[in-house]
C-alpha cells in the first residue's frame, strides 16, 4: 500500500560538512515528533565560514539565500513606497476637486505606482525573492544553477529600480503615461521629457534581470534536484515557479524588444508606434506610418503571461500553506500541476482581452481563451478546498492570509469572468470597475499570498519566528481595509467613474464611494505598520523558530533555520512530495494513487465523525 | 497505511458536491434564459439598463453573467467557508491523508467547462448584436477624439461635397461641425429609434469614447477610424467622458450626448446645413425647443439648451 521502505535510511548527498565551528542552532521547542529531521549533530554552519562577512558579504555573495533576502527586501521597501503613493492617490480622489496634487502629479504618481508594484514588487518579490530562496531548498539542491547570473540579476534588478526611482528627480518629473506607457502617448511628441526615457530604461534593466532568473529557475529545476526528488515528487510551488520561469522566458523578451523600438521611437527618428511625421488624409494613414495598435498587441503579449507570472508564484504559496496547516497533503496534486500549465498555456493566448474596445481584434476568439482559463483556476479552487476538507486547520498568521487570498481572488476571479466577455468590457473597460478587478487579483495574489509566504517562511529564513499575535492583527485590519477600499470602486465604476482621473464631477454621487475606499487605503496602510513592528521586535526579542515550528511537508523544512551554507548535510528519503513528512510521521502517509475505490468506499459510508 | 483516525475524519463531502453543482448549473441556465426573454423584470445589479437596443443587450449578458457569478461565487464561497469552520482543529487526531479523488476531480472539471461553453454562446450572441452595423444607418456622424476634446461632424446638405465626413474626399468646409471649448463640453445629437453609425478616430493618442448610461466605449485610436451605432430607445441627455489616460486633463474630457426624435433629428441637421452652405464658420446650435429630459443631466458643465461653438 506504500513504496515508502525504510524512513531511517538518510542519505548523504553531499560532502561532509567542511571543519570549523558549527553554530549554536535554536531547537525546536514543539513537541517530539513535529521537528525537522532529528540528525544526531545538525553539522549547520552559516555563510559566515564561506566568505565576507556584514556589509561586504550583501555585496559579493552568490549564495541563493543571501541574492533572495536581498531581493526580498528591496522589493518590499519598494512595495511600501508604491502604498505611500497609493495613499497619495487615494487622499486625491477623497474630494471630486481636490487641489493636494496637480494632473501632472497625479498622472506621475498612479504611474509609478503601478510601475512600483507590478514590475519591482510583485515579481521580484516572487520569482527573484522567495523562489530565489525557497527553490533551491525544496529540491535539496545546494545553490542555484547559476549563482553568479543570479547574483547579476539581482543588482540588474536593484539598478533598474533605482533608476525608475530617479524619474522623480528629473527635469519634468517622472513618466506620467500609465504602467502601460500606451502610445502614441509615450511618444516624444506627447510625453517629452527624461521621465519616460529613465522608465523605459529601468525596465530593460529589470527584464533583463528578470530573464536571467527565468533561465536560472528553469535550469535549477531541471538539472539540481536531489536524488528521489523526480518532477512529480516536487512541492507545487517548485512546479510553479518553473512554469513561472518559462513563462518570463516567453513573454519578457517581447517587452524588452518592444520597450527598445519605443526608445528608438522616441529619439532615433523611427516611427513604429507613431503616426506623426507620416502623410495621413483626415485622420487616416496614407503612407509610412507607425501603427499605435502594434504597442499594444507587443505590450500585452508580454503583459497577460506577466499577468500569470505574478499569480502563479503566489498559487504556489498557497498551495504549500495550506496543507501544512490543514495537516494533509495537496489534495489532487497531479490536476493542480497540469492546471497550472494549463493556465500558462492559455496565458499566451489571451493578451487582446485588454483590447477588446479597440474595434480591431477577433473578439469570440479572446474572449473564448480567456473564458476558458477560469477552467484551471477553477480546478486550482478546487484543489485547495479539497485540501482543507476534512483537515484539522489552524489558523495561523500564514493560514488566514492564504483564506484573505481564497476569498480576495474568488471575487476577483468572478469578475474577471465578467470582462472576459466583449460587450460587458465594452460597458466597464477603463472605468474603476476594472480598476477594483485587478486590486482584488494582484493584492489577492501578491499581497495576501505572497505576505501569507512571507509569515510562513520567515522562521526558515531567520531561525526565529514573528509574533502570530501582531501577525493577526496585520491579516485582520488588511482584510477589513481591502473589502473596503476595492467593494466600492466596483460600484463608483458601474457607474461609469474612469480609471487615471485626478478629479470628478461633483453631482454625480460618486465621493460616498471614494470616501470609503480611502479609509480602506488607509485601514490597509495601518495594517502594514505594524508589520514593520512585528519585523522589529522580532529582531529585537528574537522568538527561535527550531528547524521546523509548523510542522511542515517540504524539503527545506529539514534543514537548520536558517540553512547553512549549502543548505544540506544530510537529506531524509524522498519518496512523495513530502519528505519532511514522511520523515516525521511515518504512520500517516498520502493514500496512495490509485486507491480510489477504497477512497470513494469510505466517502460513501457516510460514518458520524468520532 | 493509513492513520487509524481515517474513517471519522470525513463525512461525505465528496460525492455530495458534483450533484448540488450541477443542480445549481441547471438553475443558472433556467434562470439565464428566462433572463433573456424577460430581462427588463430582473434588477440591473449597479448598472445602467442601457439607453440604446445594444446597451440594454450588454445590461441583459451582465445580468445572466451576474447571476451566475453570484450562483457560481457563492457555490465556491460557501464551500470555502464550511471548509474553515467545520474543519477547525479540535484535537490532534490525524486527518485521513486523502490526495486524490478521481471522479470528483473529472466533475469539477467538466462541469466549468460546460458553464464557460453557455456563456460564451450568451456572449457570441451579445456580442454580434452589439457590434452589428447596418449598411444603411439613419444617420453618420464622424466623432474627432483630440486632447482634450471631442468634434462631431455630420454630413452636409446635399450637393455640398460633404456627404460623409470620414471619407478622404469630403469637402470638409461644408461639413457640419460640432466642437467644445474650455467653458463648454461639446454635444453629440443623435435621433432616436434609428440606427445611428458612429466613425470613430483620434486626431492625436489615444482615447476612449464612453457613454456610461450606454454601457459602451470604443478606442478612438490614430492611424485608424472605427465604426459601431447606436440605436437610442428613448430621447433624452446623457453624460460622456474619455475613459483612455490621454494626458494632462484627461480628467477634464466630457461631453454630451443628446437624444432627440427622429423628425427633431431631422430639422436640426437641416437647419445647420443650410447655416454652414450660407456661411461656412457657423457654429451649430442645439435643437431649438427640445427638452430630451433634463433629470438625466448630471455634468455640472453641462450646456443644456445652450449655444454651440463649432469651428
Amino acid at each position: 500500500m506504500t513504496d515508502v521502505t525504510d524512513v531511517t535510511d538518510v542519505t548523504d548527498v553531499l560532502a561532509p560538512p567542511a571543519p570549523g565551528h558549527d553554530v549554536e542552532l535554536p531547537q525546536t521547542h514543539l513537541p517530539a515528533g513535529t521537528g525537522g529531521g532529528h540528525l544526531d549533530e545538525p553539522h549547520g554552519h552559516g555563510h559566515e565560514d564561506h566568505g565576507p562577512t556584514g556589509i561586504l558579504k550583501w555585496l559579493t555573495s552568490t549564495d541563493h539565500k543571501v541574492i533572495g533576502l536581498s531581493y526580498m527586501i528591496t522589493s518590499i521597501v519598494l512595495f511600501y513606497f508604491a502604498g505611500i503613493m497609493a495613499l497619495f492617490i487615494r487622499l486625491q480622489l477623497t474630494t471630486p476637486h481636490s487641489s493636494l496634487l496637480t494632473f501632472g502629479q497625479y498622472n506621475e504618481l498612479f504611474t509609478m505606482h503601478g510601475s512600483l508594484m507590478l514590475y519591482l514588487f510583485a515579481g521580484p518579490f516572487a520569482f527573484g525573492g522567495l523562489a530565489n530562496y525557497v527553490v533551491p531548498l525544496q529540491i535539496g539542491a545546494p545553490d542555484m544553477a547559476f549563482p553568479r547570473l543570479n547574483a547579476l540579476s539581482y543588482w540588474l534588478y536593484l539598478t533598474g529600480s533605482i533608476t525608475m526611482l530617479l524619474g522623480f528627480l528629473v527635469a519634468g518629473g517622472a513618466a506620467s503615461f500609465g504602467w502601460v506607457a500606451y502610445a502614441p502617448l509615450s511618444s516624444a511628441a506627447s510625453s517629452p521629457g527624461i521621465g519616460g526615457d529613465v522608465w523605459i530604461m529601468a525596465l530593460v534593466l529589470t527584464g533583463f534581470s528578470a530573464i536571467f532568473t527565468g533561465v536560472n529557475l528553469v535550469a535549477t529545476i531541471f538539472y539540481l534536484r536531489a536524488p528521489g526528488m523526480t518532477m512529480f515528487r516536487m512541492p507545487i510551488f517548485t512546479w510553479n515557479m518553473l512554469v513561472t520561469g518559462i513563462l518570463i522566458l516567453i513573454a519578457f523578451p517581447v517587452l524588452t524588444g518592444a520597450l527598445v523600438m519605443l526608445f528608438c521611437d522616441r529619439h532615433f527618428g523611427t516611427h513604429i508606434f507613431t503616426v506623426t511625421g507620416c502623410h495621413l488624409v483626415n485622420g487616416a494613414p496614407y503612407s509610412g506610418c507607425g501603427s499605435p495598435l502594434l504597442w499594444q498587441n507587443l505590450f500585452w503579449f508580454f503583459g497577460h503571461p506577466e499577468v500569470y507570472i505574478l499569480a502563479l508564484p503566489f498559487f504556489g504559496i498557497v498551495t504549500e500553506v495550506l496543507p501544512v496547516f490543514s495537516r494533509k497533503p495537496v489534495f489532487g496534486y497531479k490536476g493542480m500541476v497540469f492546471a497550472t500549465m494549463a493556465i500558462a498555456a492559455l496565458s499566451t493566448g489571451v493578451w487582446a482581452h485588454h483590447m477588446f474596445t479597440t474595434g480591431a481584434v477577433l473578439l469570440p476568439f479572446f474572449s473564448f481563451l480567456s473564458l476558458l482559463i477560469a477552467v484551471p483556476t477553477g480546478i486550482k479552487f478546487f484543489n485547495w478546498i479539497g485540501t482543507m476538507w476534512g483537515g484539522q486547520l489552524v489558523f495561523t498568521t500564514p493560514m488566514l492570509f492564504c483564506i484573505g487570498f481564497l476569498l480576495a481572488f474568488l471575487m476577483g476571479g468572478v469578475t474577471g469572468i465578467m470582462l472576459a466577455s466583449p460587450p460587458i468590457d465594452f460597458a466597464t473597460h477603463d472605468t474603476y470597475f476594472v480598476v477594483a478587478h485587478f486590486h482584488q487579483v494582484l493584492v489577492g495574489t501578491a499581497v495576501f499570498a505572497g505576505f501569507a509566504g512571507f509569515y510562513y517562511w520567515y522562521p526558515k529564513m531567520f531561525g526565529r519566528m514573528l509574533n502570530d499575535t501582531l501577525g493577526k492583527w496585520h491579516f485582520w485590519l488588511l482584510f477589513v481595509g481591502f473589502w473596503l477600499t476595492f467593494m466600492p470602486q466596483y460600484i463608483v465604476g458601474l457607474k461609469g467613474m474612469p480609471r487615471r482621473v485626478a478629479s470628478y464631477p461633483t453631482d454625480l454621487g460618486w465621493q460616498i464611494y471614494n470616501e470609503l475606499s480611502t479609509i480602506g487605503a488607509f485601514i490597509i496602510a495601518v495594517s502594514f505598520a505594524i508589520m514593520l513592528w512585528n519585523l522589529w521586535q522580532s529582531w529585537r526579542k528574537p522568538i527561535p523558530a527550531g528547524n521546523n515550528p509548523w510542522d511542515a511537508h517540504t524539503l527545506e523544512w529539514f534543514t537548520t533555520s536558517p540553512p547553512p551554507h549549502h543548505n544540506y548535510t544530510h537529506l531524509p528519503p524522498i519518496r512523495s512530495e513530502r519528505p519532511t513528512w514522511d520523515y516525521n510521521h511515518p504512520d500517516a502517509l498520502a493514500v496512495p494513487h490509485g486507491v480510489v475505490a477504497e477512497a470513494a468506499a469510505h466517502a460513501r459510508k457516510k460514518e458520524p465523525v468520532a | 497505511m493509513t492513520s487509524p483516525s481515517a474513517e471519522s475524519a470525513d463525512p461525505s463531502p465528496l460525492d455530495g458536491a458534483p450533484r448540488r453543482r450541477s443542480r445549481w448549473l441547471a438553475a443558472a441556465a433556467v434562470v439565464g434564459g428566462a433572463l433573456l426573454l424577460a430581462g427588463c423584470k430582473v434588477p440591473n445589479f449597479g448598472e445602467y439598463p442601457g439607453a440604446t437596443t445594444q446597451g440594454r443587450t450588454e445590461n441583459h449578458l451582465w445580468q445572466l453573467f451576474f447571476i451566475a457569478g453570484l450562483v457560481v461565487g457563492g457555490f465556491v464561497f460557501l464551500l470555502i467557508l464550511w471548509a474553515i469552520f467545520r474543519y477547525r482543529r479540535k484535537s490532534e487526531e490525524m486527518p485521513r491523508q486523502t490526495q486524490y479523488h478521481t471522479l470528483l476531480e473529472v466533475v469539477y472539471t467538466v462541469v466549468p467547462i460546460i458553464i464557460v461553453l453557455v456563456l460564451f454562446v450568451f456572449t457570441v450572441l451579445a456580442e454580434n448584436n452589439v457590434d452589428a452595423t447596418p449598411a444603411r444607418p439613419a444617420a453618420t456622424i464622424t466623432v474627432n477624439a483630440f486632447q482634450w476634446g471631442w468634434e462631431f461632424e455630420y454630413p452636409g446638405a446635399p450637393g455640398s461635397g460633404c456627404a460623409n465626413p470620414s471619407s478622404p474626399t469630403a469637402n470638409q468646409n461644408r461639413c457640419v461641425k460640432v466642437i467644445g471649448q474650455t467653458t463648454q463640453d461639446p454635444t453629440m445629437v443623435i435621433p432616436t429609434g434609428s440606427e445611428v453609425q458612429i466613425n470613430l478616430r483620434s486626431l492625436d493618442v489615444l482615447h476612449g469614447f464612453y457613454v456610461p448610461e450606454f454601457n459602451f466605449s470604443r478606442y478612438a485610436s490614430p492611424g485608424y477610424t472605427t465604426s459601431f451605432d447606436f440605436n437610442a430607445l428613448h430621447t433624452g441627455d446623457f453624460r460622456g467622458q474619455c475613459t483612455q489616460l490621454c494626458g494632462l486633463y484627461h480628467s477634464l474630457m466630457f461631453f454630451n450626448v443628446k437624444v432627440v426624435t427622429r423628425g427633431q433629428f431631422t430639422v436640426w441637421l437641416h437647419t445647420e446645413q443650410a447655416a454652414v452652405e450660407a456661411n461656412p464658420s457657423h457654429n451649430p446650435k442645439l435643437p431649438s425647443g427640445v427638452n430630451g429630459g433634463a433629470a438625466n443631466t448630471n455634468s455640472p458643465s453641462n450646456n443644456q439648451g445652450g449655444d454651440l461653438s463649432g469651428d
